[in-house]
């Protein structure tokens, strides 16, 4: 097929940041498509800035452009101006290598990373000319793929999807690659939409929403069943037993414009045993899986001369706990730039002193700001969401940063978790308050701001069946911490929106029957949901009524943990009765260790897979296996309660 | 070790997809290309080191350029291990090689014409850049209609136009700032017609897309090209830099699709 730039040229003059339209990044590949190669569009249904720095996405696409049966590009949603004209002209969904229409693929895959982002994924579609439905499709559509994190609940996108793939992507998007290549090459009689479907069902970690069927009683999903052969009854996620097999991505992608997180990535390690209960990330990604020290600094090296980038990221969940981390660092900063001045960050800092000495050891000269994450801001609500860090700790962490030369800390904090009082959401202000007196003791002008988000609980982890906060509880904790703030000079609150944090909740935990309402909140315009301008809670309220659905029923409503789930079908490994031990452990404000250098406690993330944590030292950080900074030894137990599992 | 001058004035031009790039994205474009050559850039003092470049006026997005140019500087003292040092007193720096050097590292559609040393006693891009040479390609309107307009314009005493400074409007009379203007006949966009004219940048600089505006409200950018950038010296109008790498001289070759 034939490039359609020059019909796109024109717009545009017409569009804001027409830069996101073109390609030419540095790393890009401009494949040559043709006859027994599998084309894959790799989407990300947000806009370019946010979708090109996405690793998922860069991984695979050197992975297909490698293999010898396979070419891939890609392409992101374009914003709602250059949408417009594109409709006005009839021009479809393009790539923004070779500018192919979506017509020209064979797969259209989509990394799901927000669930906010779902209406964009029917609108590329719906560009792509692509019928919505995966019933609607025939022999000749594109092949609707979803991978990422929020597949771990993917019924709300479930009537749009010819398949999902759960976990590490590495390994199966070969395996995809040579089924869909061979179903294409069958007889037309026998390449039916539902062989496909078949087929892809029999890969390990895809699942194919067609085969299976849920079954409700009034508001109330009381089963699921598998109604084809070839569907298995669970679907297990995909884990990459090793990290260092694949250091990926090799040739980064370096964008022609701004992008966010625009520098060199390198990911340390997947996976986090710390065990936060509210987060799913950790929960999903398990074991913990350590890039080889060598290779992570041979990455930042060659991807530091492929780049020019002046600024590299070593990313993971928990950077500050990869072994030996300074060591690293140090020898990043020596080795890999060569004289030339980097600097590297480490994105979700640990709260101790410890990681601010590492922070000050590779800030050497800016040093702005400085961010931790205490999540709950009483020692109690920590407790319950396992984030075992006390007050200390924070105050040790801001002391040893403002001592050193920051001026502004940064704390995130979570609002609306279980169990949480009026005493724990003003604890934030009263932990804020704190540190900004510590900073003062140093710089006149130390402020401290604290970012509230609202919390919702997520698919596959321990608070998969508690309720969430109202909209109108959100916005009145919200309303109690900045006044209880107002009163501290230097310290300001910032909070996400609790709308959006209503409208989020709804679709998590959503079933099968979403789909219905989020194609009714994409037909009334709901584009872009995640960006606070096109942010619109009625379309989501108003298709929830027209499709005789309850919010409450999806988002405040408590459920017992006997009650069937929409996703009780997938599963990341992990065991029913760790979740559930793990949920009446937090009601109980009873904390669990970090299994990374403690006995394992058979989360099931390991031993359903037959696999092992990868970690270079067995020695956990200074101040224990929850990193408290409270001087524990190896071995000793963290001063909470703990569980029965743990001994 | 190939040497290089410790200030030097680069030319380039732009043209292709990367138009539509903004200047900071090229302006950043640079610096990563500096980096992977491991130039010994010289960078500022203070609180945020940044490497020192000094571009001409910023081209606005989606107009290619045949002239475009940024001034570098190197330091003696750098510590970074390249394979470029600063030529001593005596030393002749490599000049082509360091732009075709630097021209591989740029992306696709940035290409290095030329680079020649500086004194330091030159005055910046911005103070001297005087006028700059456009070609203009709109649609929307017929050739008689859009010669009419052209006329009356260069009638005008006035030719007063809104625009934005500092975030509220203002009034301000293009007519100064168009120093010529022509219509020379169809372009190469389809349908459009070609405009060729020279902009003034001072005191306050005209725009190609606020001529059009001043020419006629119904008439739409096709395709933009700046031509030259002119500094005004002695009753002539030398270029900064020639694409034969002559350091203010007479334009000897007229570059392009004239």
């Amino acid at each position: 097929m034939e490039s359609l730039y020059p019909s796109i040229e024109p717009l545009l003059f017409t569009v804001e940041r027409p830069a996101r339209y073109v390609g030419g990044e540095g790393g890009s590949r401009t494949p040559v498509h043709g006859e027994g190669l599998t084309a894959w569009l790799l989407a990300y249904p947000d806009t370019y800035e946010i979708g090109l720095p996405n690793q998922g996405l860069q991984i695979l696409y050197e992975i297909l452009n490698d293999r010898d049966d396979s070419v891939a590009e890609r392409t992101y949603a374009p914003w709602v101006d250059m949408e417009a004209a594109m409709r006005e002209r009839g021009i479809p969904l393009f790539s923004v290598e070779n500018h192919l229409p979506a017509a020209a693929f064979d797969v259209i895959a989509f990394n799901l990373s927000a669930e906010l982002t779902y209406t964009n994924v029917l609108n590329m579609l719906d560009l792509g000319r692509v019928p919505l439905h995966a019933a609607e499709r025939g022999a000749d559509d594109l092949v609707v793929l979803a991978g990422g994190h929020c597949t771990y609940n993917p019924e709300p996108l479930a009537d749009f999807l010819d398949a999902v793939v759960l976990g590490d992507g590495e390994e199966v998007v070969s395996e995809l690659t040579v089924a869909i290549g061979a179903w294409r090459a069958l007889d037309e009689s026998e390449r039916t939409r539902l062989e496909l479907h078949r087929r892809l069902a029999g890969i390990e970690g895809v699942y194919v929403p067609s085969l299976y069927r849920p079954s409700f009683e009034g508001p109330r999903q009381i089963g699921l069943e598998a109604i084809d052969a070839a569907a298995p009854e669970i679907v297990e996620k995909r884990t990459i037993a090793d990290l260092g097999a694949f250091d990926y991505p090799r040739t980064p992608l370096v964008p022609l414009t701004e992008v966010v997180h625009d520098r060199l990535n390198v990911e340390v390690f997947r996976g986090c045993t710390r065990g936060c209960r509210f987060c799913q990330a950790g929960m999903i990604t398990r074991p913990v899986r350590e890039r080889p020290a060598a290779q992570v600094v041979e990455m930042v090296k060659r991807g530091l001369e492929h780049s020019g980038y002046d600024e590299v990221a070593l990313t993971s969940l928990s950077t500050a706990d990869f072994s030996g981390i300074e060591s690293v660092v140090s020898e990043v900063i020596a080795e890999a730039a060569g004289g030339q001045r980097v600097s590297v960050s480490l994105p979700s800092l640990r709260v101790d002193a410890f990681t601010v000495a590492t922070a000050a050891s590779i800030q050497q000269v800016k040093r702005t700001g400085l961010t931790f994450a205490p999540e709950g801001g009483t020692w109690r609500m920590r407790k319950v969401i396992n984030k075992l860090i006390s007050d200390d700790d924070l105050f040790a962490a801001a002391e040893a940063a403002f001592s050193q030369g920051w001026r502004r800390v940064k704390l995130y904090f979570l609002i609306g978790l279980p169990t949480e009082t009026d005493e724990d959401v003003l604890g934030i202000a009263r932990l804020g308050a704190e540190c900004v007196a510590i900073g003062r003791k140093y710089h006149q002008g130390a402020s401290v701001t604290a970012s509230v988000g609202g919390f919702v609980p997520k698919a596959q982890t321990p608070f998969q069946w508690h309720a969430q906060d109202s909209l109108e509880e959100l916005t009145r904790k919200v309303e109690l911490l900045r006044g209880a703030a107002r009163e501290t000079r230097g310290l300001s609150i910032k909070w996400h929106e609790p709308a959006a944090t209503a409208a989020e909740g709804i679709v998590s935990r959503g079933d099968r029957r979403l789909g219905a309402v989020l194609e009714r909140v994409w037909r009334a315009g709901g584009t872009f949901q995640e960006w606070s301008e096109r942010f619109d809670l009625s379309k989501f309220r108003d298709a929830l009524e027209a499709e005789g659905l309850e919010e409450a029923w999806f988002t405040t409503r408590m459920r017992s943990v006997d009650e069937v789930l929409p996703w009780d079908h997938l599963s990341a490994g992990l065991h029913k009765d760790f979740l559930i031990g793990e949920y009446e452990d937090a009601l109980s404000e009873v904390g669990l260790e970090d299994c990374r250098w403690t006995p394992c406690y058979d989360c099931g993330a390991c031993t359903t897979f037959g696999l092992e944590h990868q970690v270079a030292s067995n020695r956990p950080p200074a101040g224990g296996s929850q990193g408290t900074g409270q001087g524990l030894e190896l071995g000793v137990r963290v001063p909470v309660g703990l569980g029965s599992k743990g001994s | 070790m190939p040497t290089l001058p410790a200030r030097v004035r680069v030319r380039y031009s732009k043209t292709g997809r990367i138009r539509w790039t903004s200047q900071r994205d090229v302006a950043r474009a640079f610096e990563r290309a500096l980096r992977r050559g491991r130039f010994p850039v010289a960078y500022s003092e203070g609180f945020s080191p940044h490497p020192l470049l000094a571009f001409s006026l910023a081209l606005p997005t989606g107009a290619e350029s045949m002239a475009e140019y940024t001034d570098l500087r190197f330091a003696a003292s750098s510590e970074v291990e390249g394979s470029w040092r600063v030529a001593q007193e005596g030393e002749a720096p490599e000049l082509a090689l360091f732009a075709e050097f630097l021209g591989e590292l740029m992306p696709e559609g940035i290409e290095v014409q030329a680079a020649a040393a500086l004194s330091g006693s030159e005055g910046s891009l911005q103070e001297e850049v005087t006028s700059c040479d456009w070609i203009v390609e709109v649609t929307g309107m017929a050739t008689a209609q859009v010669q009419e307009r052209v006329d009356a314009l260069l009638a005008a005493a006035e030719v007063p136009i809104q625009r934005e400074r500092k975030g509220r409007m203002v009034t301000d009379d293009l007519r100064p700032g168009v120093l010529s203007l022509e219509l020379v006949g169809p372009g190469v966009s389809p349908g459009a017609l070609r405009l060729h004219t020279e902009l003034a940048t001072k005191p306050r600089g005209v725009r190609p897309a606020e001529l059009l505006r001043g020419i006629d409200s119904n008439l739409t950018l096709a395709r933009v090209r700046r031509q030259s950038q002119w500094i005004a010296r002695d009753g002539l109008r030398l270029e900064p830099l020639t694409a034969d790498g002559e350091l203010l001289g007479q334009a000897t070759v007229t570059q392009g699709d004239r």
